[in-house]
């Protein structure tokens, strides 16, 4: 296949970035699409240029590092992680611009690679169940219905990735954080904080710079593990809930 | 995390981006019945000259006597002004917030699923702001005249149809209130924590309704003067 990528290279958060085009023309369909990245980065580093940095980890889909902008859409044109997209899913000839997430709370470091700890300080302003751990209770000790184990298990299986803040034209947060607000707030043990904990989430959500959700759904639509839009609306009915002084928490 | 008192806890949510948002969908829930409300009058124009001018003229005696003369259209106008205060106050908030999320905007972006209506909140808003305006300054202070000056709320609103201009004023507008209200609805039903996986097809599709009602409702009396069924 002939490929070209228009990589976006930024030297550090300062530098202005600009397009690069690399034109490729012995792409295998088989290739992932970091796969690309790094025999393009072999050239480079051959040809003694600076290889494009871009964050990766697992490069199975579960750890949620290796997000950038493909052509205009999170994670690429599938609803999977940029690791486990292949060039398959493009056609020959076709030309990919590859950009970092796009929100002043994610400064670029250098090139494809952007600093997502403002979401990591989301959830420990209250993404967490304050018990002492002592040794692990018996599974069966707080019983708990099966569907709300499994909607907390759903809100759970999110990656951190920052999909939904790069997809969102507001660059908000909120289906990352209701993602946490939905899972502990289904749980037994997620109730006696789970006044406190809405509040302080947004507080420290708003407080980071993303924007205010619209409702728009681009961040469900490109989330790769699959949080449902409607842990927002369940996160808005525990702030109604921390409105009211009865509450505790 | 549970470091501060109820009330600390309250006025802190108040604060918050969804504390803004909620104010959006209570005041645009307002916004919407008042506009359906609107609309049944609006229709009465077909029952004919004296029935429309009965309907304007009793809306005035509403409430009497217990309300002085014009209360009723009073106590509406001063609650629509202040919910459209905090509808617009919110909307800028939040519209400010969004700006500075993002600053440099993408090389390319591609909406995966986005409506048009819903992208379109923001000045469309403006755009049905700035209509608000004109309409009360056309209807309501009668400062803006169009085909003369009549006593009878019927004539004004049959001289002002039947000029092609205010015609498209209206048709523009009603599609940009139709758009508004589209994505508006499922958004504050959303936002009031009513919608579920399940229900989220229905909402949507009946906010989709409740915005082509409105639309129709609205745009069939203007276009009938205009086509001379009404005169």
């Amino acid at each position: 296949m002939r490929i070209t990528l228009n990589v976006w290279r930024q030297q550090n958060a300062q530098a202005p970035g600009r397009i690069v085009s690399y034109p490729r023309q012995d792409v295998s369909p088989e290739m992932s699409f970091l796969e690309l990245l790094d025999v393009l980065n072999e050239d480079l580093i051959a040809q003694g240029d600076e290889p494009i940095a871009f964050d990766h980890d697992c490069r199975e889909g579960i750890c949620g590092q290796c997000g950038v902008m493909i052509d205009g859409v999170a994670h690429g044109p599938q609803r999977i992680t940029t690791c486990q997209l292949h060039m398959r899913s493009f056609a020959d000839g076709d030309t990919i611009t590859v950009e970092p997430w796009r929100a002043d709370p994610f400064p670029v470091i250098k090139d494809l690679v952007v600093d997502r700890r403002a979401l990591d300080r989301i959830i420990s302003s209250g993404g967490y169940v304050s018990v002492n751990t002592g040794s692990a209770p018996d599974a069966h000790a707080t019983p708990l219905p099966k569907e709300n184990a499994d909607r907390a298990f759903e809100a759970a299986a999110c990656i951190g990735c920052g999909a939904c803040v790069a997809a969102c034209p507001n660059a908000s947060a909120m289906l990352f954080t209701a993602a946490k607000v939905t899972h502990l707030g289904e749980l037994p043990q997620g109730q006696p904080e789970r006044a406190a904990r809405v509040v302080s989430m947004l507080d420290s959500h708003d407080a980071e710079g993303f924007g205010g959700c619209t409702n728009i759904g681009e961040c469900a639509a490109v989330c790769p593990a699959g949080v449902p839009l409607d842990t927002i609306s369940q996160l808005n009915v525990d702030l109604l809930g921390a409105l009211s002084p009865r509450r505790p928490g | 995390m549970a470091t501060t008192t109820a009330a600390a806890r309250v006025r802190k949510a108040r604060r918050t981006s969804v504390g803004l948002k909620l104010a959006m969908a209570i005041t645009g829930g307002l916004f919407v019945l008042y506009v359906l409300a609107h609309m049944y009058g609006n229709l009465k124009v077909f029952s004919g000259q004296e029935a429309f001018d009965g309907y304007a003229h009793h809306l005035r005696e509403l409430g009497e006597p217990l309300l002085p003369y014009s209360g009723f259209l009073w106590v509406m106008r001063i609650g629509l002004v202040v919910a459209l205060v905090v509808h617009v106050w919110a909307a800028v908030s939040l519209w400010r917030r969004a700006n500075h999320a993002r600053s440099t905007r993408y090389v390319k972006f591609r909406p995966v699923q986005a409506t048009w209506s819903s992208r379109t909140m923001r000045w469309g808003g403006v755009a049905l702001l700035l209509f608000v305006i004109f309409h009360l300054l056309q209807f309501t202070t009668m400062t803006i005249q169009v085909g003369g000056s009549f006593d009878s709320p019927y004539d004004r609103v049959v001289a002002a149809f039947s000029t092609w201009y205010i015609l498209a004023i209206y048709v523009l507008s009603m599609l940009a209130l139709g758009m508004h209200l589209r994505h508006g609805i499922w958004s504050a039903v959303q936002t009031l924590g009513w919608s579920t996986r399940r229900r989220e097809p229905a909402i949507k599709r009946t906010a989709l309704v409740i915005a082509l009602i409105i639309v129709v409702g609205f745009l069939v009396p203007p276009i009938a003067i205009f086509l001379g069924v009404l005169e």
